[in-house]
């Protein structure tokens, strides 16, 4: 096994280049596990973890938008800027694994893995972020729910880096929660990000873990709007709050496994989404 | 190789919080564990492993793996020069599978090679044939005669009842239920793992593994190698935790085998998968319990049929069920009993001991119906308890009379003094409040629930079992050795050993020698037993070097030795003036004593259940106090106040980690902690899968030791290792139904379990 360790993107650009069916790692947080099992065999490795341009913040005041850096690590995100302009993917970053776990993986990672477990991605789906990719003569950027192909396949192309992700600041409350069996360092059994865009009137729904890949709730969230004048705050009455709940389990795909059951995922996230609703409106 | 003598010179006497040895090293990470073993030219050893939880072997085919280049050597069963098969109690588990696989995860062949990766790859490349079976993975089912056995020795491992008084006694009030317990597995964290070196000529081995009992071991060791026992010499690897996973044997027959095979040194150590499959587990267990009381609340008869699931082998199922139907009654008096128990076969993962052994499972019902009886009497749970709580003297369903000190009461009652945790506050940080990190409740989506547990273990081994310690104690210079193959698991005899010997020889400096066979047996550090027996053992030890010393300080002074004693670090003559230092008094003289310490002998069972089969009992009470979001099903558990029957503290820092440490594995089993089988494979043989509790999920203990010294007790001090994990389970599991109004009759209590 060859394991190449880039310092600059230039750098890694061309190593992906030169051997574009190469194995890309960051933080190693899944890859690892996967090695260690021998359940993949990769022979040619590409590290990104040295690349200090993957860990880049950029906020564009004018443009209200952040992008993030594909290698930053959870444990950045859990306080300051990011936290302050997207608190929902700060929410996120902090279900990541233990603080070890947090200071490894990235949004990089889970995007590259794809899994519908992956705690920053319902964040991403809500906000509609769009993904970065370069090679080393061309960049693209293509929508998060384009990017989110099945589980665990995305839309990466051979010869591809996925350099960042580019999230809108919004105005109105934002929130995500994760359920898990115990109080943390769990995979998420179901989780839920809700976002309200005062501005706009509309409001985004996205659930983890319910599906081959995060499920946006876009029947949900239309009937809603249409509702409610989601521009301003309202008493959202009991009726309103159950039918919401209901719909969004009924957007979701849940299987039975040995974490959980369809049956308690479909009735999680309908709680979740309950819960996430009475607090936009409470805070 | 482990230097495994240790050094310690402080001033730390019995009823101090010295601190382990080993301490500062396992966490800094640099105390070396079995795994960390390494020798000069070994070879890496691998074990094949059944996909299968039954299947006939029609063929093994190892010619491909024979011609991956650094594979040294391959074995099968036909290999095993000596006996086929290993057990603690029944020899039923074969080496390597020979006509039949009976698990998933049952031996197959091992292979010795240079790299792990070219084990792998050699196992990839053997070729078995099977012709699988159906198999058979309900245990209710195993006892149906009509099933056809899975195993030659048939499917019912022992049936034991237990039948005493008025078997037609009808109580004015009755309550029942039928309870259940998953699968919980040991995890403890340091896995399996061994270096063999063979002697040259190929007529002996010196082994360094990772175990529980090192006698034992090299007793089965030596019967699959047709070797005699002196020529299979075991020293102690580095133990990370054990809490029964190491009782039996895993992977030493293979690794020595291979080792003799290859006349080169054999490392093998699992992974965490690997571990799953290579241990045996807590018993699921089936246990149907009516209680017959009268309208007050005094217990007078109870019915049970409990059924042990132990898997494919027999490992120590006769006697974890002898506990399970032993404990039934719990810390109550009860005159009438009609009690059956079963411990079966079945095609699932082979189960055998872990902490608690039998009397988690039957005080989970217990307890369980406590509360039910309880309701039905229209007391509360503390009162339901006092009442029937037992005291020495009362006599148990197998008519043995309990000679223990017995504080069941007092456990109660102190526990209930202890402050409740303060209400949830509208204003806690989201990490204090259930779901933790996942942000999922806000404090007005939780409803506090409290629940109470007490429980009765017996400590060491039943039914006529000697399973006495040895120990040596060497004084020269005013440095005592100690020399014993006690087993150090995490329990902490490698600090209460150099405490008893300055206490009772007045030194300051203690070595600890090397844990191997070259000394007799300790017996196995399981049943809450060491600080009894091999504390016993140290005891005696240095009481016959203190003897043999006054004896020579009498001499040369001209003092009756009777008149001499240890204060502090000197010999003193307790009616006159004379004084002199331990380390004078020794200068120049070499004292040099072995101890056995047996306890007292114990009767087996009879047909009825009758008999005095155990040696001495401990209790202890819980009361759990957690929060529950009901509409999710997520528990935390806040607060877990206990007072346990220790007898008396020799390290109170060692004895809290014992009951911190046992309440986080029982916490486990009621919330979270199972292997989930289906039709007997393991769905989640790893740490992503198999939660155990984190620092989040781990509660604040409060903790009030009872000491009242046990008379039959060497220190006075009784076991304290297993009952913190018994009776916290049934606590929680009945804090939640205070708060949800549930029934939950089985653990681990799932979020399905709490919201639908």
């Amino acid at each position: 096994m060859s394991v190449l360790v880039p310092r600059t993107l230039k750098d890694a650009l061309q190593a992906i280049s030169a051997n574009p069916s190469a194995q890309l790692i960051q933080g190693g947080t899944d890859l690892m596990v996967e090695i260690n099992f021998n359940h993949r065999k990769p022979t040619d490795v590409i590290a990104l973890r040295r690349v200090d341009e993957l860990k880049s913040v950029y906020i564009d005041a004018k443009k209200s938008q952040v992008t993030i850096g594909a290698g930053l690590p959870y444990q950045q995100m859990e306080h300051g800027e990011i936290a302050q302009y997207i608190p929902a993917l700060a929410q996120a970053a902090r279900t990541v694994g233990s603080p070890q776990i947090r200071s490894a993986g990235s949004i990089g990672g889970n995007l590259g893995t794809c899994s519908p477990a992956g705690d920053a991605l319902p964040v991403l789906s809500a906000l509609d972020a769009t993904i970065n990719l370069q090679t080393a003569d061309s960049s693209r950027t293509i929508a998060i729910h384009d990017f989110m192909v099945g589980v665990k396949r995305n839309a990466r192309q051979p010869g591809e880096i996925i350099v960042s992700t580019t999230l809108p600041i919004v105005s109105g409350w934002q929130g995500y929660a994760k359920v898990g069996v115990r109080n943390a360092m769990v995979i998420s059994v179901a989780s839920c990000c809700l976002v309200v865009d005062r501005t706009n009137g509309t409001i985004a729904v996205a659930l983890g873990a319910v599906g081959p890949t995060i499920i946006r709730c876009r029947e949900t969230e239309s009937w809603l709007a249409s509702q409610i004048d989601l521009k301003t705050k309202a008493t959202v009455s009991p009726n309103l709050l159950q039918e919401f709940g209901d719909r969004i389990a009924n957007e979701s795909k849940p299987i039975d496994d040995h974490r959980s059951t369809a049956a308690y995922r479909r009735h999680a996230v309908s709680v979740l989404a309950r819960r996430m609703l009475t607090r936009a409106n409470n805070q | 190789m482990s230097s495994a003598t240790q050094t310690t010179n402080r001033r730390d006497v019995l009823g101090t919080s010295a601190l382990r040895p080993d301490g500062a090293a396992k966490v800094q990470g640099r105390f070396e564990f079995s795994s960390d073993l390494h020798a000069e030219n070994m070879l890496w050893g691998a074990t094949l492993r059944s996909p299968h939880p039954y299947a006939r072997i029609v063929s093994i085919d190892l010619s491909a793996a024979y011609k991956i280049t650094g594979v040294e050597a391959i074995i099968t069963a036909e290999d095993v020069p000596g006996k086929k098969t290993y057990g603690l109690i029944s020899s039923d588990q074969p080496v390597f599978a020979q006509d039949f696989v009976r698990y998933v995860g049952e031996p197959i062949a091992a292979v010795a090679a240079d790299h792990p990766e070219t084990c792998r790859r050699a196992l990839a490349a053997i070729k078995v044939e099977y012709e699988v079976l159906e198999p058979l993975t309900d245990a209710a089912q195993a006892i149906n005669p009509s099933t056809p056995s899975i195993h030659p020795d048939g499917n019912i491992i022992r049936r034991q009842q237990i039948i005493t008084g008025d078997q037609n006694l009808e109580g004015e009030i009755i309550v029942e239920g039928t309870y259940e317990v998953g699968m919980q597995d040991q995890a403890f964290l340091g896995l399996e793992a061994a270096l063999a070196l063979p002697e040259s000529g190929g007529n002996g081995i010196e082994m360094y593994v990772a175990t529980q009992w090192l006698h034992e071991d090299q007793k089965q060791i030596a019967a699959c190698l047709d070797l005699p026992c002196e020529k299979v010499r075991l020293t102690l690897g580095g133990v990370g935790g054990a809490f029964g996973a190491r009782e039996d044997i895993s992977l030493q027959v293979h690794c020595a085998l291979l080792a003799l095979r290859t006349s080169r040194p054999i490392k093998m150590q699992y992974g965490r998968e690997e571990s799953f499959y290579g241990h045996v587990h807590r018993h699921p267990a089936k246990i149907f319990i009516r209680h017959h009381a009268t309208r007050s609340g005094e217990i007078q008869r109870i019915e049970a049929k409990l059924v042990f699931d132990g898997g494919a082998y027999a490992s120590t199922s006769s006697a974890v069920l002898i506990n399970g139907v032993t404990h039934i009654q719990g810390p109550y008096r009860c005159p009438n009993a009609t009690i059956d128990g079963y411990a079966v076969r079945t095609n699932n993962p082979p189960c055998g001991a872990m902490r608690g052994f039998g009397v988690v499972q039957a005080c989970y019902a217990h307890e369980s119906q406590m509360d039910k009886l309880a309701v039905a009497c229209g007391l509360s749970p503390v009162e339901i308890r006092l009442r029937n709580a037992m005291v020495t003297g009362d006599k148990l369903i197998t008519g043995q009379v309990i000679e223990s000190v017995a504080p069941v009461a007092r456990c109660i009652r102190e526990t209930d003094a202890i402050a409740m945790p303060a209400p949830l506050a509208r204003t806690a940080h989201p990490l204090e409040i259930v779901g933790g990190s996942g942000l999922t409740s806000l404090p007005h989506n939780i409803v506090r629930g409290v629940g109470w547990g007490v429980s009765i273990k017996n400590l060491m081994y039943s039914e006529t079992f000697d399973d006495f310690a040895t120990a040596r104690c060497q004084l020269k210079d005013g440095v005592a050795t100690l020399k014993y193959a006690t087993v150090e698991v995490g329990q902490g005899f490698v600090v209460l050993a150099p405490q008893i010997a300055r206490s009772v020889l007045g030194v300051d400096e203690v070595i600890l020698d090397t844990v191997d066979t070259g000394i007799g047996s300790a017996g196995s550090t399981s049943a809450s037993r060491q600080t009894w027996m091999s504390g016993g053992a140290v005891d005696g030890a240095c009481r016959l070097v203190r003897q043999r010393l006054f004896e020579h300080v009498g001499k040369k002074y001209n003092i009756d030795p009777l008149r001499l004693a240890i204060e502090d670090t000197d010999v003193v003559d307790m009616i006159g003036d004379f004084r002199i230092s331990v380390t004078e008094a020794s200068t120049g003289v070499l004292i040099d004593e072995t101890h056995e310490h047996h306890h007292r002998p114990t009767e087996e069972l009879d047909e009825n259940g009758q008999g005095n089969c155990h040696v001495a009992f401990a209790f202890v009470a819980h009361r759990a106090v957690v929060d529950v979001d009901v509409e999710l099903g997520l528990v935390k558990v806040i607060q877990i106040a206990t007072a346990q029957d220790v007898g008396r503290v020799l390290n109170p820092t060692a004895a809290l980690g014992q009951i911190e440490g046992g309440i986080a594995q029982g916490l486990g089993l009621a919330v979270m902690e199972e292997i989930v089988l289906d039709n007997g494979k393991m769905r989640n043989p790893s740490f992503t899968d198999y939660l155990l509790p984190t620092a989040l999920d781990a509660p604040t203990v409060v903790a009030v030791m009872i000491e009242e010294p046990e008379p039959q007790a060497p220190l006075g001090a009784k076991g304290i290792g297993e009952p913190p994990c018994i009776s916290v389970t049934p606590a929680i599991a009945a804090a939640i139904r205070n708060a949800t109004g549930k029934e939950l009759p089985r653990v681990p209590i799932r979020p399905q379990d709490i919201c639908f």
